[in-house]
């Protein structure tokens, strides 16, 4: 039987530009162009490989996200995946981590799955809960944060350097797994990829399709708020000096004064 | 006065610093009741009562080192359970997070990750967080079921704060899913004798300009002189030269001590990402247009070979 991969993929505002928050104190998504998380990239190159491996297997790509988040799509299916889920819905402008994980879940149990796989954390909201809460709203194993992952005979292994021990762990299928960047540079795609994945399906649904009440996503239904978001003041600008043979010498003195020597 | 939960982290009974910062947090919300599990949890009680636990709920079974996260969240749980805390606290580590994210779920609440600082509001406790690379600070709550929040290390300080801190047992029975993801193999890591990267007061990190494993120990000396902790960009792990483990950034550790150090490092903004925070920030670089210059109290424009050995030698002279 076909092994069913689903990978979870966000649509980011790009790290490097100017981020901002819009008036309702969500993310602004218009000043700053969008991708797809450079580290959601790894769990679709772990699923590449995984179904290379397997001898029958299908990979979805699944975005809950607003309209352009289709672009984070189009490149997931370039590197290789073979169809795409877009869960895309007014309603959802705001939803938080337990909201998103709820629309996740729902839609992860509407395409079919024996494996999901979640990148390490969003390079926006960096909360790294995702595949967690995730797990736990599926009630299957989360096998997390794997730096070397492999799926045989309906198990999947991998290991997990954590702060005080790397481990190996094991779970059998249906689970949730989460790669991190240590896992394996992400191949780009190629020009073949990229032509071939304009004609790939890309299915969309909205909250209705999954059943969803307006009112459980969304600011309305978050289960958190924010109240504020202040700008950093700017660093007051440093001392800085060429080094002329004195440079470490300045900065000891630099450092007495500090009272960190 | 209402109770709140703090998750102990600790091994083999060590308490580890940022459980205590946690306490001093926790005050300030109500009267913190700590839970400790697994393999020495009833060691940990002595430190946890003098910085101000009330109580300490215990509880230790070969689960928890057997199987992934989901044992910790069935014991977590229980403890909600038993106590109807006003806000359930967990160490921002990577399990901390996700043991609390699942918490969360089970019980209906929100939940906020890595918080730097927290009060307590007229509408419950208010969490501040430091995004997008530390450009913004934001205050957040949670506004459905009872807050879980993680903290992150060196939010707050160490204090004293003797209370109570009567052991009493935790019943829990595990869940279907306690051993869903089993543990086959554990390999501790080796202790460098140096202090825990998130948990350091000083930190000297040294990126691609190190030039190669076998320059590090000049970074080294100069983190030994200070007492710090090691750092390194992606740039030098990704190159072999130093262990993920001690990775600054945003894919790596967060840290955000008194005083950061950062040699042969260009300021990325994943790597700000992992340092910004820091109270006094020092760079060595001998590029005069490198971005981490605009984060720095203090920079040498220089380079590193010459520089890091001479403020070492200083350090040291200076010590006496
Ligand atoms: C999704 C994602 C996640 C990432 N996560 C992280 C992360 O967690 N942590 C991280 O650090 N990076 C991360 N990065 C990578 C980041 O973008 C940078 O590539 C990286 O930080 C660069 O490391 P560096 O500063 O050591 O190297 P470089 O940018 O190459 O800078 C080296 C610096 O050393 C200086 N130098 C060279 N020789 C000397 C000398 N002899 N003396 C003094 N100075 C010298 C140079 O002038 C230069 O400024 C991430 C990237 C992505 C896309
Ligand atoms: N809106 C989303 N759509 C699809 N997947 C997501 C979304 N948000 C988060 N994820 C997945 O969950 C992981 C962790 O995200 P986070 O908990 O937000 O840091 C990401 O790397 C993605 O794999």
């Amino acid at each position: 039987m076909s092994l069913r991969i689903v990978v979870c993929v966000k649509y980011v505002p790009d790290a490097t530009g100017d981020r901002h928050f819009a008036e309702d104190l969500t993310v602004d998504r218009d000043d700053v162009d969008g991708l797809l998380s450079e580290l959601d990239e790894y769990a679709v190159e772990q699923a590449l490989q995984i179904a290379d491996e397997a001898d029958d297997a299908e990979i979805t790509v699944l975005t809950v996200g607003p309209e352009d988040a289709k672009d984070a799509l189009r490149k997931a299916l370039s590197m290789g995946a073979d169809k795409a889920v877009h869960v895309e819905d007014d309603d959802l402008h705001g939803t938080d981590a337990l909201g998103t994980s709820l629309v996740l879940a729902k839609a992860v149990e509407k395409t079919g799955y024996d494996l999901v796989i979640c990148g390490m954390a969003s390079t926006d909201g960096t909360m790294g809960v995702l595949p967690a809460l995730l797990a736990e709203r599926l009630g299957v194993p989360q096998v997390t944060l794997l730096s070397e992952v492999s799926v045989e005979d309906g198990v999947v292994k991998g290991r997990r350097d954590g702060d005080t021990a790397s481990e190996q762990l094991e779970a059998s299928l249906p689970a949730v797994v989460s790669v991190t960047d240590q896992s394996g540079e992400a191949r780009y795609p190629s020009f073949k990829g990229i032509m071939a994945a304009k004609k790939k399906p890309v299915t969309s649904w909205d909250l209705e399709d999954l059943e969803i009440e307006a009112d459980e996503v969304g600011l309305e239904g978050a289960w958190t708020a924010v109240d504020g978001a202040t700008e950093r003041p700017a660093r007051t600008a440093g001392t800085i000096v060429k080094d002329e043979g004195e440079g470490g010498k300045q900065l000891a003195a630099f450092l007495a004064e500090r009272k960190f020597v | 006065m209402a109770e709140v939960l703090v998750y102990v982290d600790h091994v083999d009974g060590a308490v580890r610093k940022p459980t205590l910062e946690l306490l001093t947090l926790a005050r300030r919300i109500g009267e913190p009741v700590a839970v400790a599990l697994g393999n020495g949890a009833a060691d940990t009680a002595a430190t946890l009562a003098e910085h101000g636990a009330a109580k300490v709920l215990t509880h230790d079974a070969p689960e928890y080192a057997d199987y992934l996260v989901v044992p910790k969240v069935d014991a977590l749980q229980a403890a909600y359970k038993a106590v109807s805390p006003a806000a359930v606290l967990v160490p921002s580590s990577a399990e901390g997070k996700e043991i609390a994210a699942r918490l969360a779920v089970r019980i209906d609440s929100g939940i906020i990750t890595d918080a730097i600082d927290l009060e307590s509001g007229d509408e419950g406790p208010v969490a501040t967080q430091s995004v997008f690379a530390a450009a913004f600070t934001t205050k957040s709550r949670v506004s459905k079921g009872t807050p879980v929040i993680t903290v992150k290390p060196n939010a707050a300080a160490v204090e004293a704060a003797p209370a109570a801190g009567a052991v009493e047992a935790l019943e829990v029975s595990f869940s279907e899913q306690a051993t869903g993801t089993k543990v086959t193999a554990r390999t501790p890591r080796e202790s460098t004798g140096r202090p825990e990267l998130t948990e350091a007061a000083i930190v000297v990190s040294g990126g691609r300009g190190v030039g190669g494993a076998e320059n590090f120990p000049i970074v080294e000396a100069l983190a030994d002189s200070l007492g710090a902790a090691v750092g390194a960009s992606r740039a030098a792990v990704d190159a072999g030269w130093y262990p993920h483990t001690n990775q600054v950034g945003q894919t790596g550790k967060s840290v955000s001590p008194q005083l950061y150090i950062a040699t042969g490092i260009s300021g990325a903004i994943q790597h700000r990402a992992g340092m910004q925070t820091s109270k006094t920030i020092v760079a060595i670089n001998k590029d005069a247009e490198a971005p981490i210059f605009d984060l720095v109290d203090y920079g040498v424009v220089g380079d590193l070979f010459e520089v890091v050995p001479q403020l070492t030698e200083e350090i040291e002279a200076r010590k006496g």
